[in-house]
Formats: C-alpha cells, structure tokens, sequence
C-alpha cells in the first residue's frame, strides 16, 4: 500500500546532469523540486580511493547494479532478445550524478547541419540519399535558437575550448583556456596541417585552471592524474553535477534530493501525469509523489521504459512506423586506426579524460558527400586520456591475445602507440527502436527495455571513409605501423564502445513522428518533459553530453513558460510528411 | 588573472576531497598541488621486517581442492608467463588474486543480471550461462585436466609449456565440451582474470611487489602529472600503491 505524499510543484526522475540542470533552474526562480534518484549520495569525498583500475574501471564500481535492473538486446526484430546480463558495450551509471560522474567531460556542441539534417540533406543531396528505411528528420529547433543555451551549459561546466571554423559557430568565446598542449596531440596537430585539415584543442569539461561559474560554484584545476572516464574526480576538477549545478539547487532551499528512490511509474491519469510512484531501495516503502509537473532526467533507456511502463505515449512499431515512443535509437560509429612506433615512448599514462586534439573536416556537412554513399561523418581526435595497465594490452593484430609474445609486445607497445579515432554519427533506421520486453523483469516484475540494433549500410560506409581519414592522419603523424579499426559483422552488446546511446522520446516539429517538443514537452501530454539524450532525433558527430546540457537548460525555460501559461509550448507542424 | 591564480589555490583545496574529507594531514595540503602524496619508494624492502612474516594472504578462499588451484596456477602462468621482462603470473601471486575475487563479488555475479529463462544466445549477446563465474572456473578447471589426460594421458602440471599451450588452444576455439558454458567463455574469463592479476593494485592480491607495474612502467597511484604532462621526453616513474591513502 503505497503512501501518497505532499504535492509538489515539479518532481524529476534522476538527478544527474539533467536532473540537476532543471532543479537548479527551477529552483533559483523559487519553484519547489523533489529530485528522486535511485542510487546514492556522492561527493568529491566518495572519490579519495578512486586511483582503482580494477574496482572503477573493470568492476564498474560506479555503474548500474544489473543484478536488479538491466535491458535485453538482439540485432533483428525477429531474433530472441536476451538480457544485458553483464556491462559491456555501453556503462550506466548509478548514484547521484548519473554518468557525469564518470564521463571524461569532452563537450561539443552538434552542428547546425544535425538540427536540419532531412531539410539541408534533401536539398543539396536531393530525397533518396539514404534510401526510405531510415528516418532521418529535423530536430524542430533552429541552431540559432540553441546558441545560447549551449553557451549557458558551457558556462555552468567551465568548458575549456579554442574556436574553429569547421566547428559550430559561437557567439562568446569558451569560458575557459584550452587544456595543455603535449607532445601526444601536438604530433595530431603538426601532422593535420601537414594534410591541409585544421587541428584545435578538443573543448574539456576538465578544468584548465581553476574556474567560478556564474552559479558562483568553483571547479578545481585539473591535474592530468589519468584516473577519469569511469571514475570520479578527488579533486573536484571534473565538471559534473555534483560540483555544480546540485549543489546549486540545494543552496535554494528550494530543492529536496531523496536518493535511494526508484521510480517505477509515472502515474497517469489518460490527459496529464498527477505524480510518480517510487519505492525506497533502503525500507521497500512504496510512495506516491504527486506534482504538478513531472520531469524525467534519468537516462536514455530509462527514459524511453517508464514512458512504455506507464502507458504514456504511442509506442513506436517498425512495421506500420507509426507510434513515438522507442523510435530512432541510435549509438555512435567509432571509425579509427592504432599507430604503432618503434622507436618512440609517449607518456601515455598521464592525461585527463578530455585532453586531446581534433578536426572537424570530416564532420556533419563539412565535406561533399555527392560522390560517397552515407551522409555525415564525425569529429576525428587523438586523446590523451591515461592509459591504464589492464585496460590497454595493445598488440599488432597478428599477435596472440595470451602468451609469452603477447606478454612481450603488450608491455612493449603500453607507451608506444597512440590512436586515432572518430565519433561517427549514427542515422536512425525503421529497424533499430525500444520497446518493452515480452518476457525478461526487473526485481520488482516489470518488463525491462528491449533494445533492437544493428549496424546499418550507411554505418558501415561512414565507418570505412573515416577510417581511412584516421589511417593517413597516424601515418601522417610518423608511426611504424597503422593499422585499420574494422566493424563488426553485426553490433555487440558485448566489448565496451561507447556510452553514446541515444533516441526513444525525440524532438521534432510534428507530433506524428517526434514524441517532444523543442522544449522537451511531450506532444501528449502537457505537464511531462522527457529531457536527455533520449531527445536526440539521430546522433551526431561528437560526445553527446554538450547538446545534452543545452536541451537541459532550453528544458527548464520551457517549464518556466509551461508553469506561467499552461498548455502546449510549441505549435506542431502542419502537413508534414510522414514516413 | 593575478587575483585568479591566489583564489584558485584557496578554491582549489575547498574543493578537493583531501581537504574536505579530512584524510590527509594538515601538513600535506600545502604541497598537494603540483605533487605527489606518497612515499618515494613504496617497494616491500627485502631486509624489513615484512620479509619474515608469512603471506597470510596465500591461502584459499574459494578452491577446495589443491590440485585444482595448481591446475589454475599452471593456466595462468602459460598466459602470462614468466620471461625477460620479468615474473609471470605465479610469482605475481595472480592464482591467489582469482581463488579470492572468486570467493565474492566477481564469482558469484552478484550486480549481474542472473534471472531466467536462459538460452544460448549468439555471440552478439553476450555471457548467457546460469552457471556464475566461480562454477564455470570449476568446471572448466576440471575439464582442463581431463582434456590433459585424454591427449597426453598426464596431468595439466606435469606437461610441457607447449602442451599446455595446445590444450589451452583448444578451449579458447571453443574445441572442449564442457557442461552449462563454452570452452570460449570460460578461456575468456581466466583469460581476462590473469591479466586484472597481473595489473590490478597490489592490495588486491596480484601484481606482487607491484612487479606486474614495473614491467609496464605503469606507475599506479599519482595525484598529478600537472607539471610533466607537457614534456616530451618519457618518464619513468616509481611505482606506488593505493595503500599510502590510509591513515595509520
């Protein structure tokens, strides 16, 4: 029997950068938050035994205890889908501050060619680019329109950047210097010139030296330790949520954090959310916290599942390709080459978790796709991150994977191989979409998410063209030996790639093929903001987590104006076409 | 930017967790910033008094049969062999490290997903056995001798490196049968093991006298390369441990 508690103004599910973002906003305009975070509390304090490979990094300490909750996975919508049972692929974080805890901070903002991609693809490249299976489409928002909620995120997580003329246009220089030039992404850069590109220092969201957001919260300097993505920082010198914008909310007094608190439902009553039911991890309490607004910041998959969970929205279905909620998942293409050096030894175990140098010649629209069969691309970049003992036992590809001469060439190549890797953009496909599990529960009997993905043509062929960019860049760049990074003959849940997911609960302008507004409001119904990744209409060239801050904060104006005026933000689009 | 660079250091030791969380003394704050906490030399020297003391630690946890455990010991040391560069996965004191992480966490899948129904799955989907991984190093420790006495009619130690070698072969390309999981994913996970031995903080069990570091020059636990991230020579540094963050 559950307890109905207190209304509140507004409630988010999760409390991680988004989560923060909007209580933070919300807060300092004097509007009452519950913020409901199922893992625990943590502080810079949580992290003085962080400089742990085998407990963060292999273990996944900070990670999602799957034991209670996790997602199936198949390639095809006529395989079985079996359960995630272990982390892989892709790293979910739990506790407070989500994955910014554990990211490595590298902060872009998509270019204007993603917020229009259907309307600039079809007019310089004509209708059938890509072919009818896939479902490309605008994101209902102008570049424009987003500038300054970009700048606003960069702000609050003291980017450090250096502008480029390939990269999206700023109106304010980055609040922050670029982080240190090494001897590592001066080689990128000295051999991208040599290739006629434009190499500049990727934007960190570790701190260049010690910075004071307009939140009046400090960001220790970074100290290049080499202990970053999967870890948090025991500096403090990691922008994430629990260095500002939480911290920030609390300081209101208008904002309540309840960690150990699992949502299971958002409580719906068939025109608006009343409130959310929870349960408290640490006594099996079941509550009902009823709001005004509901506000869900967990994260994409979560996102996507307690819409489906709760009966809110059209689910998509791939064969009609009607409904909403699922669609366009999609991940990142990591197109990329090792360079091997003889003769050469870099420090390779030093860095910080967005040192790095890059291009964006290859990315978005950056270059004539007329004569090659994808459209995009994606930022190129050699980083300098720390390069740790178990993770990293590099070796040629024609040497063995155990054994004396394995032993030999993977202590020989630690510090004498550098790789260049892009972040390719991923094109949704009619195939690759969310749904609900028939079969597989979590520990409290409901369905988990099942995930359907595999890599598609349009993958396959960006991931060829880039490889080859990375391949003349490494060689370029004075190695021994480059080689290649292929793709699999299908996707796998299995070896880590990236925790780049994206898609589910889109934005766009027409409410027949996006499930929110480019405020983040459902079409649907009016009080349920679905922020995140899980916006995203396709993935793009870069980290996600820069255009993820900047829906946030674009989220959290739009419950400003919802709160003032009621109703729909936004007016949707007429006559669209639909796929 | 003079008046930045005197609030950053206040600012920074507000914010950094040695400050805040109290751990460090008052006289390692001053010297936190550019530099390292921990002792020079951190390397178990041979004539203190340690050296007489027996490793409680070398004893098991989770194997119940000797024999097995020196099975498991001989696996990992063709894995990771003992050679030029230095010691192999024995004297690094890695079985002990799998016998222990077996006997917990890791060994018993306890944040993994282990409800059914299970099916075999391809091999896109990943580990799919109801066995957890503590029963798949049991089975596939025993079938590792039994596939030793059914080619080479000896037990797994008594062979020659390269014997075990080709018996090893065989189970990482999924050439064994063995019951409830593939010879593949067992051959995965010791393989996997072995090298979290060798490389994983000594206060762990493995990576003896940080000796697996030292082959790699890997060295472990600094708090700032602050000053020497821009250099370009390589630079070779001691190795250090996680224990110098307790406080005795």
């Amino acid at each position: 029997m559950a307890t109905t508690l207190d209304k509140v103004e507004v409630v988010t599910v999760g409390v991680g950068w988004t989560g923060g973002i909007i209580a933070a906003e919300l807060a300092k305009q004097g509007v009452k938050v519950v913020g409901l975070e199922r893992g625990k509390e943590r502080t810079t304090e949580d992290f003085q035994h962080i400089h742990d490979e085998y407990r963060y990094a292999i273990r996944y300490e900070l990670m999602q205890d799957l034991s209670r909750e996790t997602i199936t996975f198949r390639n095809h919508r006529d395989d079985r889908a079996l359960p995630m049972r272990q982390l892989g692929s892709f790293l979910l974080g739990e506790g407070l501050g989500g994955a910014g805890i554990h990211w490595n901070g590298q902060t872009w903002r998509f270019l204007p060619y993603d917020l229009e991609i259907k309307s600039m693809t079809e007019k310089k490249y004509g209708a059938n680019k890509l072919g009818s299976d896939y479902n490309i489409q605008d994101w209902g928002i102008t570049y424009e329109e987003l500038e300054p909620y970009f700048y606003k995120f960069e702000q609050t997580a003291g980017i450090s950047g250096e502008e480029n003329e390939f990269s999206a246009p700023r109106n304010n220089p980055y609040p922050n210097p670029p982080m240190k030039e090494t001897p590592i992404t001066k080689r990128f850069k000295d051999a991208a010139k040599k290739l006629k590109l434009s190499p500049f220092h990727m934007p960190s969201g570790n701190m260049s030296q010690t910075y004071e957001n307009p939140d009046g919260q400090t960001i220790a300097q970074c100290q290049y330790c080499g202990f970053c993505e999967r870890f948090g920082c025991e500096y403090g010198a990691k922008s994430s949520p629990i260095v500002t914008v939480i911290p920030t909310a609390k300081q209101t007094g208008n904002f309540e954090l309840r960690t150990h608190a699992n949502v299971t439902e958002v409580i719906y009553d068939g025109d608006k959310a009343t409130g959310v039911k929870y349960i408290d991890l640490q006594t099996g309490e079941e509550f009902i916290q009823p709001a005004d607004i509901v506000v869900l910041t967990s994260y994409v998959m979560n996102n996507s599942r307690l819409l489906l969970n709760s009966g809110i929205g059209r689910p998509y279905d791939p064969e009609s390709r009607t409904g909403v909620i699922g669609r366009n998942y999609c991940y990142q293409i990591l197109p990329g080459a090792t360079a091997f050096f003889e003769n050469e030894k870099f420090n390779t175990y030093m860095g910080a978790g967005s040192l790095g140098a890059t291009v964006d010649n290859y990315n978005g629209d950056n270059f004539d796709h007329s004569n090659v069969n994808f459209i995009h691309g994606g930022s190129i970049s050699t980083t300098q991150t720390g390069q740790r003992p178990i993770n990293n036992n590099t070796v040629p590809s024609d040497t063995p994977n155990w054994g004396q001469q394995f032993k030999s060439e993977s202590i020989k190549y630690y510090h004498r191989n550098l790789s260049i890797g892009a972040q390719g953009a991923s094109m949704p496909h009619r195939n690759n979409y969310l749904s609900l599990d028939p079969d597989y529960k979590d520990i409290f009997g409901d369905p988990l998410l099942r995930l359907t993905y595999d890599f598609t043509e349009q993958d396959r062929n960006l991931h060829n063209h880039l490889t080859e960019k990375c391949v003349e860049i490494g060689k370029e760049m004075g190695a021994d030996r480059v080689e290649p990074r292929e793709i699999s003959d299908h996707y796998s849940i299995v070896p880590y790639q990236t925790t780049h997911n994206t898609g589910g609960v889109i934005m766009g302008g027409d409410p027949e093929t996006s499930a929110v507004n480019n405020y983040l409001q459902m079409w649907d119904v009016d009080n349920v903001f679905v922020v995140g990744a899980s916006a995203f209409a396709h993935n793009g060239g870069y980290n996600p987590t820069g255009t993820v801050g900047a829906l946030a904060y674009r989220a959290a104006d739009g419950i400003s104006k919802y709160i003032k005026n009621k109703g729909q933000l936004v007016k949707a689009a007429q006559n669209s076409e639909h796929v | 930017m003079a008046e930045r660079s005197t609030m950053s250091r206040r600012r920074f030791i507000k914010n950094t967790s040695y400050a805040a969380g109290g751990a460090i003394g008052g006289g390692f704050i001053g010297t936190l910033i550019g530099r390292n906490l921990l002792d020079d030399n951190q390397e178990v020297k041979k004539d203190s008094k340690t050296e007489s003391l027996p490793d409680f630690n070398h004893a098991l946890m989770h194997f119940t049969n000797q024999k097995e455990f020196q099975v498991l010991s001989a696996a990992t040391e063709r894995i990771f062999p003992e050679d030029d560069n230095g010691p192999g996965a024995i004297k690094l004191g890695v079985p002990f490290f799998i016998d222990h992480q077996l006997a917990g966490s890791y060994g018993h899948n306890d944040r993994e997903y282990m409800r059914g129904p299970f099916f075999p799955g391809s091999d896109f989907q990943g580990y799919q056995t109801r066995l957890k991984r503590h029963e798949v190093f049991d089975v596939g420790i025993k079938a590792i001798e039994k596939e030793s006495n059914n080619e080479f009619d000896a037990a797994f130690v008594d062979l020659e490196g390269k014997q075990q070698d080709q018996i090893l072969q065989k189970f990482q390309d999924g050439d064994v049968k063995l019951k409830g999981v593939t010879a593949t994913t067992f051959f995965e996970l010791l393989r996997s093991a072995t090298l979290e031995g060798a490389y994983s903080d000594p206060l762990y069990g493995g990576n003896g006298n940080m000796k697996g570091w030292m082959m790699k020059e890997f060295p472990g636990n600094y708090m700032s390369y602050l000053n020497e991230i821009s250099k370009e020579k390589f630079i070779k540094k001691e190795p250090r441990a996680l224990r110098a963050h307790i406080q005795s």
